[in-house]
C-alpha cells in the first residue's frame, strides 16, 4: 500500500500516522507538503492527519482545505482513490466539501483528550474490513471541535445509506449520550462520502496500534486497508 | 474602499459559545438578554475596484473562504468609497 500523508503548517500528528502506516503496511509513506499540486505517482491512500493546521484560525481546517494539495486530493478522490482524514483531517475534508456537515465546538466547550469507545457499524468497506460489524474499539480522541452536525436531511441520508462507520458508544457498544463526549449528532464519530472512498473520523486509530500504547484496537483500520490493496494487486 | 463581511451561524445550528456568553451575562446581573449568538466580523480594505466589483469580490471571498455556508450565513457591506 503506497500511502501519502499530507503536511500542513501546524499539523502535529503526521509522524504518528506515518509511523503507524509503516508499522502496519510495511511501506514508508510519502510526506506531501501542502504546496504540492500533485500526489506521488502510484499513491493508493491519501491520509490527512490530525493537528492544528494554521492554528485553527478562521475555522478548524478552513485554510488548509483551500491549499493547492487539496485540489490534487479532490481529483484523486474523484477517480476513486481512498482518502482517510483523522481529527483535523476530518475537519479539513468537511471544509473542502468532500464530506458533508461540519465539526463544531464540543458541547461542553472543553478540549477533550482521552480514550473513547466506538462501535464499528459496518465491516464491508475498505476502511473497516479489519473489524467485525458491531465490534467495539477503544481509541483516543484529542479535540476541541469534534461535535459533528449536519442538517436533518443529510443525517437521514448518512444513516439510511450506511455511511456512519464509527459511532461513540458505551464499552458494551450501546449508543449513549453519556458516552458521546462531544455532543455529536447521533453520536457520529466517522462518516463516508457518497461514493464510499473518503472517510473522516475524529478519533485517532493510529495511536492505538501497539501493545505498549495500551491498546491495539486502532490497528484493524490500517490492517484492513493494507489487505484491501494487497488483494487488489 | 472599506467594507465589512459579517458571518453569523444559521438559525438552528447550536452555538455552545453563545450559550456560555449568555450564561456569563446572566451571572453579571445584566438583565433583559434573551439569547446570544456569536459571529465574526471581517473589516476589509479594497483597492482599485468600484462598488459593484467590490460586492462581487466580497461575495466570492465569503463563499470560498470567510464563511462555511453549511453552517453560516454572511452579509456583505461596502461602508465607504
Amino acid at each position: 500500500m503506497k500511502s501519502a500523508v499530507l503536511v500542513f503548517p501546524g499539523i502535529n500528528r503526521e509522524r504518528d500516522m506515518a509511523r503507524t502506516l509503516k508499522l502496519v503496511s510495511g511501506q514508508e509513506p510519502a510526506m506531501v507538503w501542502h504546496t504540492e499540486r500533485e500526489l506521488p505517482r502510484g499513491t493508493d491512500l491519501v491520509v490527512v492527519p490530525g493537528g492544528f493546521s494554521y492554528g485553527d484560525y478562521l475555522r478548524c481546517g478552513a485554510i488548509a482545505a483551500r491549499s493547492p494539495v487539496m485540489e490534487a486530493v479532490r481529483a484523486f478522490a474523484a477517480r476513486g482513490g481512498l482518502v482517510l482524514g483523522v481529527c483535523n483531517g476530518f475537519q479539513i475534508l468537511c471544509e473542502t466539501g468532500m464530506l458533508p456537515g461540519a465539526l463544531m465546538r464540543n458541547s461542553q466547550l472543553r478540549f477533550i483528550c482521552r480514550d473513547v469507545f466506538l462501535r464499528v457499524e459496518r465491516s464491508d468497506t475498505p476502511f473497516t474490513r479489519g473489524y467485525n460489524a458491531g465490534q467495539v474499539i477503544r481509541v483516543p480522541v484529542a479535540h476541541g471541535e469534534g461535535n459533528y452536525i449536519a442538517d436533518g436531511e443529510t443525517i437521514a441520508r448518512l444513516e439510511g445509506e450506511g455511511r456512519v462507520l464509527f459511532r461513540y458508544s458505551s464499552p458494551e457498544g450501546i449508543p449513549d449520550p453519556n458516552w458521546n463526549h462531544n455532543g455529536a449528532m447521533n453520536g457520529i464519530a466517522g462518516i463516508l462520502n457518497e461514493a464510499g472512498n473518503v472517510l473522516g473520523m475524529m478519533p485517532h486509530p493510529e495511536n492505538h496500534v501497539e501493545a505498549s500504547m495500551g491498546s491495539t484496537d486502532g490497528r484493524g483500520l490500517f490492517a484492513g486497508l493494507t489487505d484491501h490493496f494487497a488483494r487488489a494487486a | 474602499m472599506k467594507a465589512r463581511v459579517t458571518v453569523t451561524l444559521k438559525s438552528g445550528v447550536l452555538d455552545p459559545q453563545g450559550k456560555a456568553i449568555e450564561g456569563a451575562l446572566r451571572a453579571l446581573g445584566i438583565n433583559g438578554v434573551a439569547s446570544v449568538r456569536q459571529g465574526k466580523v471581517f473589516d476589509i480594505e479594497l483597492d482599485g475596484v468600484d462598488k459593484a466589483k467590490a460586492e462581487a469580490v466580497l461575495k466570492e471571498a465569503a463563499d470560498r473562504l470567510l464563511a462555511n455556508t453549511v453552517i453560516e450565513n454572511y452579509r456583505v457591506e461596502v461602508l465607504e468609497s
